[in-house]
């Protein structure tokens, strides 16, 4: 080493920031890096897809006559791709605990810990990556519906994707605070699955809920999901005075606040 | 902050320094009330063996776990009040690896330094002159799976002293290495001392510490048994060290040299066969010691004068053979 090390400043220049640019630069560093390893492997992204594109090809065709059944006024593609969307987005952002699971195998949490970073920059980068990829997904999930019969203006994309963030805000965080908790992919899958498929199939994704019994809507009405799902549904159809709208975002609004708080203090919360 | 390094005769300063873990049925006191000083400067080394409180210690001074009580003060930033400015100041390398596999030696440097505060430009460029010390060069576009295990570990002490840090905490820095990786790593950690920074470091190895530190700490059932340099620490052992092989007839030969005047402290391990004393003035002892043991009709199978080691120190303090510990 030469005298460069000897004369340059021990301390870099972060103390002089505020809080809060602190927080929006270390959450732009740690989205950066973790959206760039994720597309270093690609297959994951293509795999969290591929689920929804068969419902879509295999089974989106037979829901033309039950939606038109249900009364539901639309077209059956135009039902069905938000839900489809929703399920990418679940599913997708709560396996994002297994990503974490690896990262803490390989000491690269512990090691980000150690640095001055805010702990909330851990959670919030990563949570970003994963609605970004989100996103991505679902762009090419509504390109894909379009031969469907699938008719759409942009206004209610870019809708869509403005709920994605709220969405994936709200699973993400909590699906990387669980990971933390369990530390072992062994305890984690079937925790998220336990969570994840009931949720999935109690808002009516699938099928329409105005088939199911009185018990059975009930369940539905009092999951957020379900929320979420109307909104798409309404904001695809251009119905942007619907009040489901105004409801689903309010609830993935509070959702997401309540996911990041808990998943910031899984992070900062000190580990044995 | 554009002045360089404060002038500050103690780096890391605990005073009784406690953290209990909860299970569901006991309390267990990991780090039972351990008071350390390390100068500035200073290669710190941190023995002790396994599950005696060595790596919930480091943990603690590295900030990744709150003590439960005690305060201890790093690089003039106190750990329980600024826990931020700690982290700044102090580098820190785990144990089992901290580096992503699909990421390449030069990206985990430039965003290690970029965490650590640095801009773009500057963390490029303390990342290629990290790389060049490390002698990483060749490598550095290349993902880290692909890294033998030295490479890796090299890897990782230099995520450790990207920013700079005064102290390095490193834990176990050559567990797992070849010789020559050893070696290597010995000189690098030397280096570092050259250039003011404090090393703090655990490990397995005696020689290690013999060769590398210049003060030690062995801790046992959470509390700090003994310190001192390795020297000091020899010597307290008090004299040589005898060890007669004996043949099944221990505790006979045991009973018979005990009571010596120049005998210290003996000891019998029955699982060797050797009979252990510590003696003053080994090459007079023996002597003495062969004619009286064939006078009493007991024929040594063996009999080894060694000066003592850091093992027999550890040995002492902890009823513990730090080699078992290792293996």
């Amino acid at each position: 080493m030469s005298a460069v090390v000897a004369t340059a400043p021990t301390l870099p220049s972060t103390t002089e920031r505020t809080p809060r640019m602190r927080l929006a630069r270390d959450t732009w560093l740690i989205f950066k890096r973790s959206l760039i390893l994720t597309i270093r492997q690609p297959v994951w992204i293509i795999f969290g897809m591929m689920v929804p594109v068969l419902y879509l090809v295999l089974f989106g065709p037979l829901l033309e006559g039950a939606v038109s059944a249900a009364g539901t006024g639309t077209n059956a593609f135009n039902w069905f791709v938000p839900g489809l969307i929703v399920q990418i987005a679940i599913f997708g952002t709560a396996f994002g605990g297994f990503g974490l699971i690896a990262e803490m195998r390989a000491g690269v949490v512990e090691r980000m810990r150690v640095t001055p970073i805010s702990r909330s920059a851990m959670l919030l980068g990563r949570s970003l990556r994963d609605v970004v990829i989100l996103m991505a997904q679902a762009t090419v999930m509504i390109l894909l519906a379009i031969p469907f019969g699938l008719d759409v203006d942009l206004a209610g994309v870019l809708g869509v994707l403005g709920l994605l963030l709220l969405i994936g805000l709200s699973v993400a965080p909590l699906s990387y605070a669980g990971a933390l908790i369990l530390k072992s992919e062994d305890a984690f899958a079937p925790l998220i699955n336990a969570i994840a498929l009931p949720l999935l199939l109690l808002s009516g994704i699938l099928l329409p809920m105005t088939f199911a019994p009185d018990w059975l809507e009930f369940l539905s009405s009092i999951n957020p999901l379900t929320h979420a799902v109307d909104a798409a549904r309404a904001l695809f159809n251009g119905d942007y005075g619907n009040p489901d709208i105004a409801l689903g975002v309010a609830i993935c609004s509070v959702l997401a606040v309540f996911a990041v708080w808990v998943g910031s203090r899984a992070f900062s919360r000190s580990v044995a | 902050m554009t002045n360089p390094t404060p002038i500050r005769s103690t780096m890391i300063d605990t005073a009784d320094l406690r953290r209990t873990f909860k299970t569901r049925k006991s309390t267990v006191e990991a780090v039972a009330g351990v008071d350390l000083h390390v100068g500035a400067g200073e290669i710190f080394g941190f023995l002790g063996p396994n599950g005696a409180g060595k790596t919930t210690t480091l943990r603690m001074l590295a900030t990744l776990i709150t003590p439960t009580s005690g305060e201890a003060t790093i690089a003039g930033a106190d750990l329980r009040r600024q826990p931020g400015l700690v982290r700044q100041r102090i580098g820190y390398v785990p144990q089992g690896g901290s580096t992503d596999p699909t990421e390449t030696g030069r990206g985990e440097l430039v965003i290690q330094g970029r965490l650590y505060g640095l801009n773009a430009a500057e963390a490029k460029a303390r990342a290629a002159e990290v790389l060049k010390k490390l002698d990483l060069e060749a490598a550095a576009n290349r993902s880290t799976v692909t890294y033998s295990g030295g490479m890796r570990r090299r890897l990782d002490v230099g995520l450790g002293i990207v920013h700079r840090p005064q102290v390095l905490f490193l834990d176990e820095p050559t567990t797992g290495l070849d010789p020559q990786a050893r070696a290597r790593m010995w000189d690098e950690i030397k280096d570092l001392r050259e250039h003011g920074t404090t090393v703090f470091l655990t490990t397995h190895y005696l020689e290690e510490a013999d060769a590398l530190t210049d003060r030690i700490a062995i801790i046992d059932h959470g509390k700090i048994v003994a310190e001192g340099t390795p020297d000091q620490l020899k010597q307290k052992v008090a004299g040589d060290v005898v060890t007669i092989g004996v043949n099944g007839s221990g505790s006979a030969v045991l009973a018979l040299v005990e009571p010596m005047a120049f005998v210290r402290e003996a000891s019998y391990d029955e699982e060797s066969g050797l009979v252990r004393l510590y003696v003053d003035q080994g090459e007079t002892a023996v002597p003495h010691l062969l004619r009286s043991l064939d006078s009493a009709g007991y024929a040594p199978s063996s009999i080894s004068l060694n000066k003592p080691s850091l093992d027999d120190v550890f040995l002492r303090q902890t009823g513990r053979s730090l080699r078992e510990e290792a293996a």
